[in-house]
């Protein structure tokens, strides 16, 4: 019955809205026309040559990659919306949205809220080419969500969530609601050398080269371009 | 895959090494980019004009004509090019689709025509873009009312299902031309609302006079009759509201409603009336409900679609005629307090008071100008023509206005109302492609288990499906098992999900299978619910049983095949309904990877099969849906 009396009021609210309305004749307004995009910011990457010799890509893998990147987003850079759209097409099971959101502020490196072509280039070139310490650091940085150089365990948590938003509701078998936390208590467990709760990267570093799976996966995306 | 998403594919397998540390299992290798050759650049001659386009940028899409190798029957040896002898402007819509990921519709272009050249191209149409889809979707449903014409219609009963007495009686009421007692039933009521109205019209004309009395009106000198004819039409409105109201799929809503309103207004006068006998008090009262009468005239509403429409218009702008209301009366009150003081001078003057002169104002703004109040004084005069000229003014101004927003309304409800019957369709074309996208996934990944009991147990001679798919798709599923492998958990479709819940509460699960499965035993266990769940969901299919056979058979190949290390290709050992070869069907079915950035169905297979309704969300239309996503899914 307390509905009843919430909608009697709303029906009166609406009522006396029609009749002032109605008395003091205001129009009904067209619908706003979506405000054309005042920034149109666009931006063209530096030279083929220069980007060749500051990143690992040969130009012909350049030349592939910023075709896709320019098909994408035809202004030259990608702000977080497009990226996680895009990122979102590749796991369409689960919501990607906060994995996206982690990686592009890994990328946008100076903090601009939109990605170059030669940021974009550059992280690849690390990711895929780069030496072991240098891709550690990176995944590192990925963790570190504020950036203090310092990993702690609800930073890590956030993270792993995100990895299991991706995975969606149906899966097998059933996610429940302390697997993350579980996760990172092995984590950190393994991480974690002087148990004092925060990873630094000397930790970080130490451990990933004492793990044998996590070498041998680092390698798996040599040969992606 | 949409055509730009593709190329970054490197870039999410790249981020994938933020999962490394996390993980504590191992991920799993990655495939082999085996033929990996440069891009080349291709030449399409099209009756004569020359397209280029890379060749990679035509592969985007393996189910079309020019993804597949169907495009080799047309390549001509002597000039190394492959040459179509189609329309070259139509052509261009499609390169166009191949390289932006977006299908448009030309509008100066024939719907035939485009339709045809689709079709030769191995493109469905329903991928065409938002932009152009409203304009595609009219101009094929003109065409197709074109045909419709054509043919006249021999059947004009349609065969309709069951439908209650109460939903037929509704029918009949809204649309009376579904039946001939409708029909009946609706001119009825339209006489004898036709005949209300007269009579009360006619019962006050002076009817001529009894000799020895003033002149009567009609209705007190024939009152029998006229009581008669009334009470018949009050019966036939009653029993039409009744039944009305009986067969209303939502009597509340009904009740509510403004037709109903009306005839309960046009019916209450009488029932008073008979209520209250010849009670001297209230009969002044009585005399003032018989006024109500005059509403059943609007109870032609329901018979002219002009009235209604009208109504609507009104309705809608209702503010813009409050607007002309309110400045009217503003100007109403300030010219009348102006015209009383000029005139509050002059004697015997009818301006007695403001209120007074509202009649003056009113009657002079609106130039009809009676003249039974005029100014007297020269103020009021001056004051009285000003008026009168700002009557025109403020009178003329709002309606062109009111005009163009009565038009702009009513096109824009008609547009709106497309628009929302088209986003219904739309979005469900957005979730059946995207469960097709994951579906795809989860048969792949069945796939290429059976790739490798097949290889485990040695015959090579096969052709494994593993092969059939691109090299885009192997890499796209090589990621989301890493991310399978990261969490530890797997990805399944939903309603095996189900089934798994409903079994880990239920605690019977049979597991008799499982323990005789060699390897991987947490997916193959997966694999035995998939396959009994299929043996159950197979007899409610109504798609022909090829598609989901060769599937049953696959997983059935699976299990067999570990129990049996000498597998033998022979159809005897298959023991479930295996009547078609299976291999044929494995070669020829091929699954894409369904990863989209724009809708799509599921697409026609080979053998035709009528595509299920986009929106099917009841659990057994699900397999059907399953099934024919994931085989063949084009253009993507």
């Amino acid at each position: 019955m307390s509905g009843c009396s919430k909608r009697c009021k709303l029906g009166f609210v609406k009522f006396a809205q029609t009749v002032f309305k109605l008395i003091t004749g205001t129009l009904s307004k067209d619908k706003i026309e979506d405000e054309l995009e005042m920034t149109m910011v666009c931006h063209r990457p530096e030279g083929l040559e220069q980007l060749e010799a500051q990143t690992n890509f040969t130009k012909r893998e350049l030349q592939v990659l910023y075709r896709g990147f320019k098909n994408e987003c035809p202004s030259g850079v990608v702000n977080e919306e497009t990226f996680k759209q895009i990122y979102a097409q590749f796991f369409p099971h689960g919501d990607a949205s906060m994995y996206a959101h982690y990686l592009f502020h890994a990328f946008d490196t100076t903090q601009t809220g939109s990605v170059k072509f030669e940021d974009f280039v550059t992280a690849l070139s690390i990711l895929l080419r780069g030496t072991v310490h240098e891709k550690l650091r990176w995944t590192f940085n990925l963790y570190d969500i504020n950036k203090d150089g310092y990993i702690n365990k609800e930073e890590m948590m956030d993270i792993v969530k995100a990895i299991y938003d991706m995975m969606g509701k149906y899966t097998y078998p059933v996610l429940k609601e302390d697997t993350p936390r579980q996760h990172v208590d092995v984590f950190f467990q393994k991480m974690d050398k002087n148990k004092d709760g925060i990873v630094t990267l000397d930790e970080f570093l130490e451990s990933c080269q004492e793990d044998d799976n996590i070498m041998r996966s680092l390698q798996l995306f040599q040969n992606v371009m | 895959m949409a055509a730009g998403v593709a190329a970054w594919l490197p870039f999410a397998r790249a981020a994938a090494i933020g999962w490394m540390p996390v993980a504590n299992c191992p991920m799993p290798l990655a495939p082999a980019d085996k033929n990996k050759r440069q891009d080349e650049l291709i030449v399409l001659n099209v009756s004569g004009r020359r397209f280029q386009t890379w060749r990679t940028t035509l592969e985007r899409y393996p189910d079309t004509l020019l993804g597949s190798t169907e495009k080799e029957f047309f390549f001509n040896e002597d000039t190394k090019e492959y040459f179509f002898d189609r329309d070259p402007e139509v052509f261009r819509c499609v390169l166009n689709f191949y390289r932006t990921g977006k299908l448009h519709y030309p509008r100066y272009e024939c719907i035939s025509a485009y339709d045809d050249e689709l079709a030769f191209y191995g493109i469905l149409p329903e991928i065409i873009g938002d932009c152009c889809y409203e304009e595609y979707k009219d101009r094929k449903r003109e065409n197709a009312e074109r045909l419709m014409d054509d043919n006249d219609s021999e059947n004009n009963q349609e065969s309709v299902p069951s439908l209650s007495f109460r939903q037929t009686m509704w029918r009949a009421f809204e649309n009376p031309h579904t039946s001939t007692l409708a029909l009946v039933f609706y001119y009825v009521t339209g006489f004898f609302i036709a005949v209300s109205v007269i009579t009360n019209v006619v019962e006050t004309v002076p009817c001529g006079t009894v000799p020895g009395s003033k002149e009567l009106p009609c209705g007190e000198r024939y009152s029998v009759a006229f009581f008669c004819l009334d009470t018949a039409c009050v019966m036939i409105f009653t029993v039409e509201y009744l039944l009305r109201l009986f067969a209303a799929p939502s009597r509340y809503r009904f009740v509510r409603s403004v037709m109903s309103i009306i005839d309960v207004v046009a019916i209450m006068p009488y029932y008073i009336g008979l209520v209250m006998t010849n009670n001297e008090d209230v009969s002044g009262a009585f005399v003032t409900l018989r006024v109500f009468r005059v509403f059943r005239i609007f109870k032609f509403s329901r018979h002219s679609q002009g009235l209604r429409i009208l109504g609507y218009t009104l309705k809608s702008c209702a503010s813009e005629l409050g607007f002309l209301l309110f400045s009217l009366t503003m100007a109403i009150i300030i010219f009348a307090t102006v015209m009383f003081y000029a005139e509050k001078g002059s004697s015997a003057s009818k301006f007695t008071s403001i209120p007074a002169s509202f009649w003056y104002t009113i009657v002079t703004m609106t130039t009809l100008g009676y003249g039974d109040m005029v100014p007297k004084t020269i103020a009021g005069k001056i004051f009285g023509s000003i008026c009168s000229l700002s009557g025109v003014l403020v009178i003329a101004l709002p309606v062109p206005v009111i005009v163009s927003n009565f038009s702009r309304i009513y096109h824009q409800n008609q547009r709106a109302d497309k628009r929302r019957a088209q986003k219904k369709a739309r979005l469900a074309r957005i979730r059946v492609a995207k469960t097709g996208s994951s579906n795809a996934y989860l048969h792949s990944k069945r796939n290429g288990l059976l790739t490798e009991a097949l290889e485990l147990m040695g015959t090579p001679e096969e052709e494994h499906m593993g092969k059939s798919t691109s090299l885009i798709e192997s890499q796209h599923h090589h990621l989301l098992h890493c991310l399978e492998k990261t969490t530890n958990h797997e990805f399944i479709d939903e309603q095996m999900f189900e089934q798994n819940c409903m079994e880990s509460s239920m605690q019977n699960y049979p597991s008799t299978r499982s323990p005789s499965l060699s390897s991987h035993p947490g997916l193959t266990t997966t694999c035995c619910s998939r396959r009994s769940k299929k043996t159950t969901h197979l007899p409610n299919s109504n798609l022909p049983a090829t598609r989901l056979r060769s599937m049953q058979e696959l997983s059935t190949i699976h299990i067999q095949g570990s129990e049996q290390p000498s597998l033998t290709t022979s159809r005897s050992s298959l023991n479930l309904k295996a009547d078609d070869g299976l291999r044929p069907n494995c070669k020829t079915s091929q699954i894409t990877t369904a990863i989209i950035s724009i809708p799509t169905p599921p697409a026609l297979t080979p053998e035709g099969e009528s595509r299920p309704p986009p929106a099917s969300p009841g659990p057994n239309t699900n397999i059907p849906s399953i099934a024919s996503n994931v085989v063949k899914v084009s253009a993507l």
